[in-house]
């Protein structure tokens, strides 16, 4: 994924339980909100925010979000980053496929969020995983 | 035996001025809480502790959590207990116990043994006061987490749109705690008023992810099972996006973009049942 500049600098929220899912997701709202995102880009964006986060408690063990505005070539856009030291997915390839879950969920919250955001990059390994998501504004 | 004598001497100083200092204690601890409890509340109070400070003394104890101290220690937790339900702030709480401190010092520390055993006396005060504010944060706690129980019982409302229809106006989020005491209420609603059709309206919710999609999905299983016919409204534009990009589906579960509009499909449907009946089809 290219490095944008960003407008501000990164917030973060340790996620440790269902609760801060719920935080992550506010403080991504508000970002969206400030950078001036359609109400689709948003809800689009921070119900993304929500199944990375929540995937990233439910299978890595809680992670950190980090999420800041960044723009490029005139557009604005946000970035959110979910960085997680649990074991790792084996098979990033698989846990893309719909309806494909390792736990008792949907099997829709990888696959679906990458349809939801504009770049998506994951990066796994057994030290942990690193999701990466921009939405642009339009 | 050093700390022996100390003890003992401390025992026959409080006990000499028994009645000087828990009046002063009184007085000192009832500026500091402004009049918002009663004198006599607080002399009881302060009175009973007095007497368990200086039993669990005379039985050898200089120790906050030793056995002599149970007594105090219930005490105290009774008290920091009401503070917390009262409203009291932690410090006006722990202050309560630190005050004799301040009684204490000009009457103890006229010579350098005194002083010696005053400064015992107030580490066994700091750790009684450390004590206070444990059980005042113990009972906040027990405080919040009723009320978090309660919260949930009020924002999950089934309510009696129609004859025959329920509604469930959902707001916030839907986790896995919230959507057993939904279904719940849900379910035990249809059989009480007889419903054949829930509306699960989810205007409030502002966000729709795959889990509580599938939440919702399980509460419309679970009403159908009942035999009532179970719509989910309040679609709005965005969220309709979102599930559609998420690829989440919702089957041949009826879904509306307004509460009034399911509504009115419910009745069409009671009234063509009720019409069915009139014919003798049924």
């Amino acid at each position: 994924m290219k490095q944008y500049a960003t407008g501000a600098p990164a917030e973060t929220v340790a996620v440790t339980s269902s609760s801060d899912v719920v935080t992550a997701r506010q403080m991504v709202r508000t970002l969206a909100q400030r950078s001036g995102l359609s109400l689709v880009h948003q809800t689009k964006l921070v119900t993304a925010a929500s199944e990375l986060g929540r995937n990233m408690l439910v299978y890595g063990g809680g992670g950190v979000v980090r999420a800041a505005p960044v723009s490029d070539e005139g557009r604005r856009g946000i970035f959110v980053e979910f960085t997680d030291e649990g074991p790792g997915i084996p098979d990033v390839e698989l846990a893309l496929t719909d309806g494909w879950t390792s736990g008792n969920g949907m099997g829709l919250g990888l696959s679906g969020a990458k349809r939801l955001v504009d770049e998506f990059e994951i990066e796994s390994g057994p030290g942990g995983t690193t999701v990466r998501i921009v939405k642009w504004g339009r | 035996m050093a700390t022996e004598d100390n003890t003992q001497r401390l025992v026959d100083a409080l006990v000499a001025g028994r009645d000087e200092f828990t009046a002063q204690w009184n007085r000192t601890v009832s500026g500091n809480l402004q009049g918002r409890l009663s004198t006599a509340e607080l002399g009881r109070e302060l009175g009973e502790l007095y007497e368990a400070i200086v039993q669990a003394l005379t039985a050898g104890g200089l120790s906050g959590r030793g056995e002599e101290f149970a007594e105090v220690r219930s005490l105290l937790i009774e008290l920091s207990r009401n503070r917390a339900r009262q409203g009291f702030t932690p410090s006006e709480t722990a202050r309560s116990v630190l005050a004799l401190k301040d009684v204490l010092e000009p009457a103890l520390t006229t010579d350098g043994h005194g002083a010696e055993i005053y400064l015992q006396f107030a580490r066994l005060l700091d750790d009684l006061g450390l004590l206070t504010t444990e059980a005042y944060v113990r009972t906040r706690e027990e405080i919040i987490s009723a009320q978090a129980e309660q919260l949930l019982e009020l924002s999950t409302p089934v309510v009696k749109l129609w004859d025959g229809v329920v509604g469930v106006p959902l707001v916030g989020t839907l986790d896995s705690a919230r959507t057993q005491v939904v279904m719940e209420k849900l379910l035990q609603t249809l059989v009480d008023t007889n419903s054949t059709h829930a509306i699960i309206d989810i205007t409030g919710v502002p966000t729709v992810d795959t889990q509580v999609a599938q939440h919702l999905l399980k509460t419309v299983v679970a009403a159908r099972m009942m035999g009532a016919q179970c719509t989910i409204s309040g679609i709005r534009p965005q969220i309709a996006q979102t599930i559609v990009a998420l690829g989440i589906e919702f089957g041949d579960i009826p879904t509306n973009a307004t509460l009034a509009e399911a509504l009115r499909q419910a009745l069409k449907e009671i009234a063509q049942d009720a019409e069915d009946d009139a014919r003798g089809l049924l």
